[in-house]
């Protein structure tokens, strides 16, 4: 296999980071710290998720990476190529034929099944992080359940643009305990992360960070009792498949005001296209 | 036959509390007793432990020997039975110890910066202890808000504004109200009108003292300034190289002090 081992990481490394995970999901949103190693690319292109779904991987399992809803974008198209030959896994672009899903910023439209991974790509995993800069100090406020200060940054949303501004990486609750960072996902995603069927993985290569939200698991997204959560609509539908239950990307077309909106979500757009023609 | 208790328990009371950095720096077997209502006033010059001992007191700081006990009104122990409990402050744990600094105490610190978010507005500020404790409702929150700059003053019209944009008494103010927004029972203020001009002092003690009387608060005041404890503290402590030197009620202290180094403080008093 080129001289690397299986799927690029040691196994002893593999080993240690499915230790983490198994902690991870027998807490669920809880932070676990792990020896992260270096990735042959830089740091905030997904060396975390990259980590994990080296570390999960089997033989027969096979591949499918996105990068904002798309297949074929840079980091996926990269990621992809990179498993396929350090594994030789098989790799797909359709959501109910892939085992293991690595992503960057987006939930599959298509719902995920069980026995499905999920893994993210995680920038910043700490959700306090913005308004304590401490760790210490935020690993004391996990384990106390000093959460308030998470309503404040909603609060502030609230007092300066009338309604929570806050669209993507939107803190949520895990299983009633931890607050968590669902990564870079828009708030669009995060019902998808309740009561899921697929167990979904969240690797921060940076900060060393892994947790996990394993399979039926309540996520309840905070908010105000009088200022609900919501999530985005766009009163348009794709303009290349028609949906209207699916998240839009606006395109802009020429300089004369001209845009489309299409679904972020590419492997879904095209099934859509294909059972229309 | 139970009979009532002829003396209440203090609220707050120190057992030979000691913190030593170094000999004679920080504060030596501290006695006292605080009573429910009542407003404590610690004075001394700078070094002579006044705010070490504050920071013990408060559970910021873990005492080298002797106890804090803090008299909670609702204590809940192991079977979730409410009782009336004798707490010490150092014994409970960590998460009881910053439960207690979140429900029932309050810190006022010197510079209002270290006690505010400079980063998030006034409204914000003033409701973080509330969502800490639980509340949801963005209304309510802002309602809270309102009314409490009202009541310490400030214009309720700029809820919103950050503090940054406030002015030092202000945002002292905004300090105020934001610690006194959940009603504690006891409140620890470090050099509450430290760093302000004289004119500004004078209404920030006037509103502060109102503020004491109407909720009934229980203070612990530290101070240098003896017109501050004059106006706001019902008994005084002196302190000097970490010990206390005197202790009794605020006019019998500063008419007629007994100790040398009080009658040295009384008398350097600038009169203007």
């Amino acid at each position: 296999m080129n001289g690397y081992n299986f799927a690029y990481l040691d196994e002893q490394t593999k080993r240690m980071i499915r230790r983490g995970l198994l902690k991870a999901v027998a807490i669920p949103g809880y932070q676990v710290p792990f020896g992260g190693r270096e990735m042959p690319m830089p740091y905030g292109w997904g060396t975390g998720g990259m980590q994990l779904t080296a570390s999960i991987l089997g033989q027969d399992d096979v591949l499918k990476v996105i990068d904002q809803g798309a297949d074929d974008t840079t980091n996926a198209v990269s990621i992809r190529a990179f498993f396929e030959r350090v594994a030789g896994v098989d790799t797909t672009t359709a959501t109910t034929e892939a085992d293991v899903i690595q992503t960057r910023h987006r939930i599959p439209e298509t719902p995920l099944a069980a026995g499905q991974i999920l893994v993210f790509q995680v920038p910043i995993p700490e959700p306090l992080r913005f308004i304590e800069p401490s760790e210490e100090e935020t690993r004391v406020m996990h384990a106390l359940e000093e959460y308030g200060v998470m309503h404040v940054k909603l609060y502030e949303d609230i007092a300066r643009h009338g309604h929570i501004a806050t669209t993507y990486a939107y803190p949520v609750k895990v299983d009633g305990r931890y607050v968590a960072d669902p990564s870079p996902i828009p708030k669009f995603d995060n019902p998808k992360l309740h009561m899921s069927d697929a167990l979904m993985l969240f690797g921060a290569g940076r900060e060393k960070r892994l947790y996990a939200i394993p399979p039926h698991t309540r996520v309840e997204s905070l908010d105000f009792e009088d200022h609900p959560f919501e999530v985005q609509e766009w009163g348009e539908s794709c303009a290349l498949c028609g949906a209207r239950d699916s998240f839009l990307d606006e395109v802009i077309t020429d300089d004369q005001g001209g845009r489309m909106f299409v679904c972020s979500d590419t492997d879904y757009c095209q099934r859509r296209q294909e059972e229309v023609a | 036959m139970k009979r009532p208790q002829l003396e209440r328990p203090g609220l707050l009371e120190a057992r030979d509390v000691t913190r030593l950095y170094g000999p004679g720096k920080g504060c030596e077997g501290i006695d006292f007793r605080l009573h429910e209502g009542e407003v404590l006033g610690i004075v001394g010059e700078s070094g002579s432990g006044k705010s070490t001992l504050l920071r013990t007191l408060s559970g910021m700081e873990t005492p080298d020997a002797g106890r804090v006990i803090y008299h909670s009104s609702v204590d809940r122990g192991h079977d979730g039975a409410a009782q009336d409990g004798e707490l010490d402050l150092y014994a409970i744990g960590e998460a009881r110890r910053r439960a207690l600094l979140r429900m029932e105490w309050g810190l006022v610190h010197q510079n209002p910066r270290d006690g505010l978010r400079l980063g998030v507005s006034a409204g914000a500020n003033i409701g973080e202890r509330l969502m800490a404790l639980g509340e949801r409702h963005y209304g309510q929150l802002r309602a809270a808000g309102q009314d409490w700059m009202g009541r310490v003053e400030l214009d309720p019209g700029r809820i919103d504004d950050a503090p940054q944009h406030f002015s030092g008494g202000m945002q002292q103010r905004l300090q105020i109200a934001r610690t006194l927004v959940t009603r504690p029972r006891l409140v620890f203020m470090d050099e509450p009108t430290g760093g302000l001009d004289v004119s500004v002092q004078a209404r920030l003690l006037d509103m502060l003292r109102t503020l004491v009387r109407e909720l009934g608060l229980s203070v612990v005041l530290v101070t240098h300034d003896l017109a501050v404890a004059r106006l706001l503290a019902d008994r005084l402590m002196v302190m000097r190289r970490g010990r206390v030197v005197e202790a009794g009620l605020t006019d019998q202290i500063l008419d007629d002090p007994q100790h040398a180094y009080t009658q040295l403080l009384v008398s350097s008093v600038l009169t203007p």
